[in-house]
């Protein structure tokens, strides 16, 4: 628990990295770094992606699944993965 | 004539229905009888069975009592009374008049029926004209013929009937024709006087009577049917069927640790908690660290310098990613050790060379993929000076300790304890251990590995059954071996053994290096004898390293600046390098060799590759600040970087510039041949070189 608990600490302190959202099966974020209403948006949002994401990917092979989904827009890089239902969103900005 | 008889007749009858006398009751049958035929009437002019008042008309004939009382017969006969009773004809045959039968029939009512007999020749043609079934002539409508015969019979008929009737009968027929099948049988009818009338029964009053239930209760439900689902349900299905299968067969045993797994179940669900996307959020600081750094990462995938044509069989090294923990600043990096199995992680033992300030130290796996951060950290009592990875079972990690201990951590274990310690009693060392080396395992399989110590001994451990079990192997003294028997007078003394290294074919031999400066070659077998000693330094041997591909190759640095090359066969050095400060570990790269690689407290790299250059190095490099001092050179078994440990607690890792990694150049026309036998040939053919250059002198 602690463990998770310093990386994802350490994950949200990493330089870059403008925000990141955990949310749990029933779509309700219940960690995050933004302000509220970004982060309902955010977890509405991808929840509806990576059902459909994993959609996908599960009905080209059922044997397979979705684990991560990174998305690089103009303004920085979207990250989420997907673990026991949960989802783990990160956003960073890469900086070059 | 015969009007006015009928007439008086008439009244003559009706005065004399009046006269009827109650006292003539029993002769009534008689009348009544007499009536039927023949009517006697009387003339008495009063009704007295109806009881009303006589009422004369005003033209009544007058007539006396006595004629009143005449009475007058009246006879029915079946004779027309309208019928004249005195026609005479003149009848020329007999020249009289002659009276001439009349006709007594008269027609009272006459009423034509409308019905046809259904043989007659009117049926017949109403039936060939109306397309009628029922008789032998009829022909079905369909067919084309039987127009042709309407037509002709049509002409026919309108002289016996209207023509009208016959032309609206025409217009019909293609109408029945053409619906014939379709309306019900037409009735047969009489041209003339038919007439139909309808008349309606009467219609009950319509009521409308209607109930209504409760509709049910509705739910609108929509899902999905992917492949995935499909195959979803499957799985469940199996895993059901299979778990009713072991309940089956296992009941009252299964049903308690089935009530253990629902309590646990529950407290899973209970806890909202993201320890579940604790493998998912290491993942995620690796690819966070992959953008971040992403530059670095490139590098050392993709990055050749290309520049390295031009330089003149020179090369440079690439910084890459820097190591560093918050924790262990104040610790300098005191051993490095590639992991074989896993090429991106590697150990780092930290801990302090400094004689006065020891403290704690620590032991610290970083994995290329995250330089932020390490993946283990163990902290130590002592400052560790020396770690090696097991090279099969790559979880298994031994450690010197400064106080002399020597512990086994397990990767795979939980908790920061290592699995194995030697303590005092289990024969620890008594001073510093400065190297462990892994061995194969034992005939047994137990996992052994050995341990050089200032003390003078080198131990072998051997972990059997969860226990380590020391073994002696040989006792450095400077006086050659010594036995171990106490008949000997001289006293031993013991030199601290500083390094030392196994051959990498030959299990058994080995090299130490000691605090003096010399180098023995010993044999695992031997305990009491070394096999040979080279004078090799002036000061401490800091390193004792066999070549990877020649078998007689080893090489060896230490404090008093300068590296040496040997083959172990012969007494003096192959080659000496002297690098302008005290050198602290050198390593031979695994890729070539003849390349090799070391660090000095001055901050400097060299590499040096004797194939190229057999007198200089083809790479001097500075890679920390001013007053760093490297105390630690790595090369990575399989990509072409090496990290470098330095007295700050830093490890910076960098990449091998394609000059400083030169393969032999194939001449044309000709295989490379690939392998360690190029390496031997190419170390071989310098050697002999070597040789050639110290027996021509002499």
């Amino acid at each position: 628990m602690a463990d998770v608990e310093d990386t994802l600490k350490r994950i949200e302190t990493q330089k870059g990295v403008i925000g990141t959202v955990v949310v749990n099966g029933d779509g309700i974020p219940i960690r995050t770094t933004l302000d509220n209403s970004t982060t309902v948006k955010y977890a509405g949002l991808f929840r509806q992606l990576t059902v459909m994401a994993r959609s996908t990917v599960r009905d080209i092979d059922p044997q397979n699944d979705l684990t991560f989904l990174r998305i690089r827009t103009k303004k920085h890089e979207i990250m989420v993965a997907l673990e026991n239902d949960f989802l783990l969103i990160v956003i960073q900005k890469p900086c070059e | 004539m015969s009007v006015q008889n009928s007439k008086a007749a008439a009244s003559v009858r009706k005065g004399s229905i009046v006269p009827k006398v109650p006292g003539v009751k029993p002769t009534k049958a008689a009348y009544k009888k007499k009536d039927e035929e023949e009517r006697v009437d009387k003339g008495v002019g009063w009704d007295e069975t109806h009881g009303k008042g006589l009422i004369k008309p005003a033209d009544q004939l007058e007539l006396t009592e006595a004629e009143l009382k005449e009475e007058i017969t009246r006879i029915l006969t079946a004779n027309n009374p309208h019928a004249p009773q005195n026609i005479v004809r003149y009848s020329f045959k007999e020249r009289s008049y002659k009276q001439v039968v009349v006709d007594q029939m008269a027609v009272h009512f006459v009423l034509e029926g409308s019905l046809v007999h259904q043989d007659s020749d009117e049926a017949r043609r109403l039936r060939a004209r109306g397309g009628l079934p029922g008789g032998p002539e009829v022909v079905t409508v369909e067919t084309g013929a039987e127009p042709d015969e309407d037509e002709t019979e049509t002409p026919a008929t309108p002289v016996e009937d209207g023509g009208e009737v016959e032309e609206v009968g025409e217009e019909d027929r293609p109408d029945s024709v053409a619906s014939k099948t379709d309306k019900k049988q037409p009735k047969l009818t009489n041209q003339i006087n038919f007439s139909e009338r309808g008349t309606q029964t009467l219609n009950n009053p319509l009521r409308e009577r209607s109930t209504q239930t409760e509709p049910p209760p509705r739910r609108n439900f929509s899902a999905t049917a992917n492949q995935w689902e499909i195959y979803d349900t499957h799985m469940e299905e199996l895993q059901k069927q299979e778990k009713n299968k072991e309940k089956q067969k296992a009941t009252l045993p299964k049903t308690d640790s089935d009530r253990s797994k629902k309590r646990l179940m529950l407290m899973e669900t209970q806890s909202d908690d993201f320890t579940k996307v604790g493998k998912a959020s290491k993942i995620f600081e690796r690819m966070i660290h992959q953008n971040t750094f992403d530059d670095i990462a490139q590098d050392f995938k993709y990055f050749e310098d290309a520049s390295d044509e031009f330089r003149d069989q020179e090369g440079t090294l690439l910084p890459l990613w820097k190591f560093q923990y918050d924790k262990a600043k104040t610790l300098s990096v005191t051993a490095l050790c590639w992991n074989n199995n896993i090429q991106d992680l590697f150990a780092v033992g930290m801990g302090s060379y400094n004689f006065s300030k020891q403290g704690c130290g620590m032991v610290v796996f970083y994995s290329l993929k995250n330089s932020s951060f390490p993946e283990y950290i163990y902290p130590t009592k002592s400052g560790v000076l020396c770690l090696d990875i097991h090279q099969q079972h790559s979880n298994l990690v031994a450690v010197g300790f400064y106080d002399g201990c020597v512990a086994v951590y397990d990767l795979k274990s939980e908790g920061l304890e290592p699995v194995h310690k030697s303590t005092a009693k289990t024969g620890k060392h008594t001073d510093a251990v400065w190297q462990v080396r892994w061995q194969n395992d034992d005939m047994d399989n137990n996992h052994n590995f050995y341990s050089v110590s200032s003390d003078g001994r080198v131990v072998s451990w051997t972990l059997v059954k969860n226990e380590l079990i020391y073994t002696d192997i040989i006792r450095l003294s400077l006086n050659g071996a010594v036995s171990e028997g106490p008949e000997d007078a001289q006293l031993p003394i013991f030199t601290c053994g500083t390094a030392f290294d196994f051959h990498k074919q030959i299990d058994s031999l080995f090299l130490v290096g000691t605090e003096g400066g010399k180098i023995h070659k010993c044999s695992k077998t031997y305990s009491s004898q070394f096999l040979e000693t080279y004078d090799a330094h002036s000061m401490a041997v800091d390193a004792v390293r066999w070549n990877h591909f020649h078998p007689k190759v080893f090489i060896s640095c230490s404090s008093d600046w300068t590296v040496k090359i040997w083959d172990h066969t012969i007494n003096t050095p192959m080659f000496t390098f002297d690098l302008n400060a005290a050198v602290g570990d050198v390593s031979w790269s695994p890729y070539s060799s003849t390349v090799f690689a070391a660090v000095t407290t001055d901050g400097k790299v060299h590499v040096f590759d004797l194939s190229i250059n057999k007198y200089e190095a083809i790479c001097r490099q500075s890679v920390v600040a001013k007053k760093t001092k490297l105390t630690h050179l790595e090369f990575n078994p399989v990509y072409p970087i090496i990290t470098v440990g330095d007295d700050r607690g830093y490890v910076t890792s960098f990449k091998l510039s394609p000059n400083l990694r030169m393969k032999p150049k194939a001449k044309k026309g000709q295989e490379l041949p690939k392998g360690p036998e190029v390496e031997v040939a190419k170390m071989e053919k310098l050697l002999s070189l070597l040789r050639e250059q110290e027996e021509s002198p002499v």
